[in-house]
């Protein structure tokens, strides 16, 4: 067993660590006080590479292994979830499907831009009534005279509707056999007429993320704009939700550090009955349960990555990794923001934030309760 | 260039107060040398060519590669490593004066000093070696039609001057304003480079360390209400014992 990360990915996680303190840290308190998307920070991610990670160079990509791209992930998440939001949605859910699933055209016309960090894709799967059981999706396809017509609506859609967002993959109904419904996903561009975004604000936490509802009525696209195969649609979002999950994962991972990065410090500074807090024996415990956590989280997700990355089926420990991170990312925030004691709760203190943007991580991407499920179904329950 | 430790890394020391402990420390590119790499990098884009390439050269083991490395990522074309322990400034000197002073080369550019030890000596020996001028104290560097200028900072006020090639730059703040962060194509492609191993020449060290001491811990720090003239004035009496 070699633990050790490769020089690589040890250079990306400084690197990242340093752009994240340099250029997320010192404005993401605003940017989540404002619910203000940061086309800036996009921009400068892409920059340096985050987006396409993954991909082979000729789609613009830079042909790293998954390791790579989640210790990204979770250095942003460290220092702020809702930039780490962005690439981790884009990556997983935008490109992904595309690169896995897409034709050689699809892949040259739409990956390369996506690679920027000056367009945003995004997945649409969840509708209102269609969450945890995305078999009940509503929005249906149908191919008339060599064009595919949608209606229907999606919502919670990350990066849907930021000004940079240039379109979306959407699930819908292709069919019905018997009762039994066919789903396929297609293309939809940015400006195709009866396609409609609308930004979702008021959101509690990844505030300075894009999330937003998309309509369809009548909304006509080319036969091309099929991704994968008529039918294919429950193939396709099971597979990029597998690899969703590393990156969900991975974004709870960095969060429980950089709360428990601000919880010792601020025990370490923070005096009460004349010594620092982290002097009391309960809460020097508190930090060391965080710490055994946070390294079995890393543990497990690590392998996960590596059993991606050998070509091993890596499906259960995903869902294990995303259940596991995310909630330990709630355990380790709500530690935290116990040491930090009432300050804990003013949105001064960084921690605030942390606490209230670990909550998503519990739901988005499936639920626990689906994690669980998943999980339940792969040791033969 | 050399790597230090990073500057949050606790110091420690070995051997009875005679050495820096090393043992779980974080190296880094010595920040003043980050600096002059990226007004380097900056230079040769601006020129269109007329700047052949960027090398770095460290004296180092093989541990201080990956640091190296970075320096690569970051945008060098080449990197020479001498392979052995940068025992002291004089013996430094002497080890790049004696692998580059064959090689083309127009502006040798080094940090005013290394974080680690701050010996600030480097610069000026090594232009002795070598036999050209040094400039220290540069916060400016440019080179406009050909001509290279840099600015000084001296007491109250700048100094400007141009300068002849080849020469010995030595940099301080203001050459760029921020190191240059790696893209991870950069990273990528840091593997690639060329990164030469060169034997170490014969040289002396001239010193000798006797012992190290860690500087007083902090004395703990009492606030008093800004309107609490009183209780300052007790407190400085009383406790600090200054009045
Ligand atoms: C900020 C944000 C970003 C998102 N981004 C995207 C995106 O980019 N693309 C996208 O398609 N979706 C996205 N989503 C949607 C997200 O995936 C869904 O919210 C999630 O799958 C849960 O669906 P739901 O909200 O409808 O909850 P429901 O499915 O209604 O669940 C409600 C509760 O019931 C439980 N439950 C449901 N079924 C079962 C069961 N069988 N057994 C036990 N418990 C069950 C759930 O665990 C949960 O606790 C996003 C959501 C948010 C909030």
């Amino acid at each position: 067993m070699d633990f050790e990360l490769t020089e690589i990915q040890q250079m990306i996680r400084e690197t990242v660590r340093d752009f994240a303190e340099r250029e997320i840290k010192p404005v993401a308190h605003d940017l989540d006080e404002k619910a203000e998307f940061s086309e800036e920070i996009t921009k400068k991610m892409g920059e340096l590479g985050l987006f396409g990670m993954n991909l082979p160079e000729k789609y613009g990509g830079q042909d790293l292994d998954t390791l790579s791209y989640i210790i990204a992930v979770e250095e942003l998440a460290r220092i702020d979830s809702s930039q780490a939001a962005t690439l981790a949605a884009h990556n997983s859910l935008g490109i992904g499907p595309l690169f896995y699933f897409g034709s050689e055209e699809q892949k040259m016309k739409y990956l390369p831009p996506l690679c920027t960090g000056e367009a945003l894709w995004g997945f649409g799967l969840t509708e209102a009534n269609a969450g945890s059981d995305s078999r009940g999706t509503k929005t249906v396809v149908k191919l008339e005279n060599g064009e595919w017509i949608i209606n229907g609506s999606k919502i919670f859609i990350t990066n849907g509707s930021a000004d940079i967002s240039v379109g979306s993959t959407v699930q819908a109904v292709s069919g019905d056999h018997d009762g039994k419904k066919e789903f396929s996903c297609v293309i939809v561009e940015k400006g195709t007429p009866g396609f409609k975004t609308v930004s979702m604000h008021g959101k509690m936490m990844w505030r300075a993320s894009d999330t937003g509802e998309l309509y369809f009525d009548d909304c006509r696209v080319p036969e091309e704009n099929l991704l994968g195969k008529v039918g294919q649609g429950s193939k396709i979002m099971l597979s990029t939700l597998d690899n969703g999950r590393l990156s969900i994962a991975a974004m709870g991972l960095g969060l429980a550090q950089g709360a428990f990065e601000l919880a010792l410090q601020y025990a370490n500074e923070r005096k009460q009955f004349g010594k620092p807090i982290i002097k009391f024996q309960v809460n020097a415990f508190k930090l060391a349960d965080m710490a055994t956590k946070i390294e079995l989280a890393r543990t497990l997700l690590y392998k996960a990555c590596w059993l991606k990355d050998i070509g091993k089926p890596f499906a259960k420990e995903a869902a294990m990794s995303k259940l596991y991170c995310s909630e330990i990312a709630r355990e380790v925030a709500d530690e935290a923001v116990q040491l930090h004691g009432g300050y804990g709760l003013m949105k001064d203190y960084e921690i605030e934030r942390f606490y209230r943007d670990q909550r998503l991580l519990q739901i988005g991407e499936g639920t626990s309760e689906i994690q669980r499920l998943v999980i339940s179904r792969y040791i033969g329950c | 260039m050399s790597t230090v430790p990073d500057t949050t890394t606790k110091i420690r020391f070995a051997g009875d107060g005679t050495a820096f402990d090393v043992t779980g420390v974080q190296w880094i590119i010595n920040p003043w040398d980050e600096l002059s790499l990226t007004r380097a990098l900056q230079l040769k884009e601006e020129s269109n060519g007329a700047i052949e390439k960027v090398t770095v050269i460290s004296v180092g083991l093989k541990e201080t590669e990956p640091v190296i490395r970075k320096a690569l990522a970051i945008g060098a074309d080449e990197a020479i490593r001498i392979d052995t322990a940068p025992l002291d400034a004089y013996f430094v000197a002497k080890q790049i004066a004696g692998s580059i002073k064959d090689d083309g080369f127009d502006i040798v550019l080094c940090g005013i000093d290394s974080s680690d030890y701050n010996g600030s000596l480097v610069g000026g020996m090594l232009a002795e070696f070598l036999g050209i001028p040094s400039v220290s104290s540069i916060s400016a560097l440019n080179i406009e039609n050909g001509e290279v200028s840099v600015n000084r900072e001296i007491d109250g006020g700048k100094e400007v001057l141009s300068v002849e090639l080849p020469f010995v730059a030595i940099i301080q703040k203001g050459v760029a304003l921020e190191p240059r962060i790696p893209s991870m194509r950069g990273i990528m492609m840091a593997r690639k480079k060329p990164l030469n191993v060169k034997a170490p020449v014969e040289a002396d060290s001239l010193t000798e360390m006797i012992s190290f001491e860690q500087l007083p811990a902090k004395a703990a720090c009492k606030m008093v209400e800004e309107d609490n003239v009183k209780e300052l004035v007790d407190l400085l009496h009383s406790e600090a014992k200054v009045i």
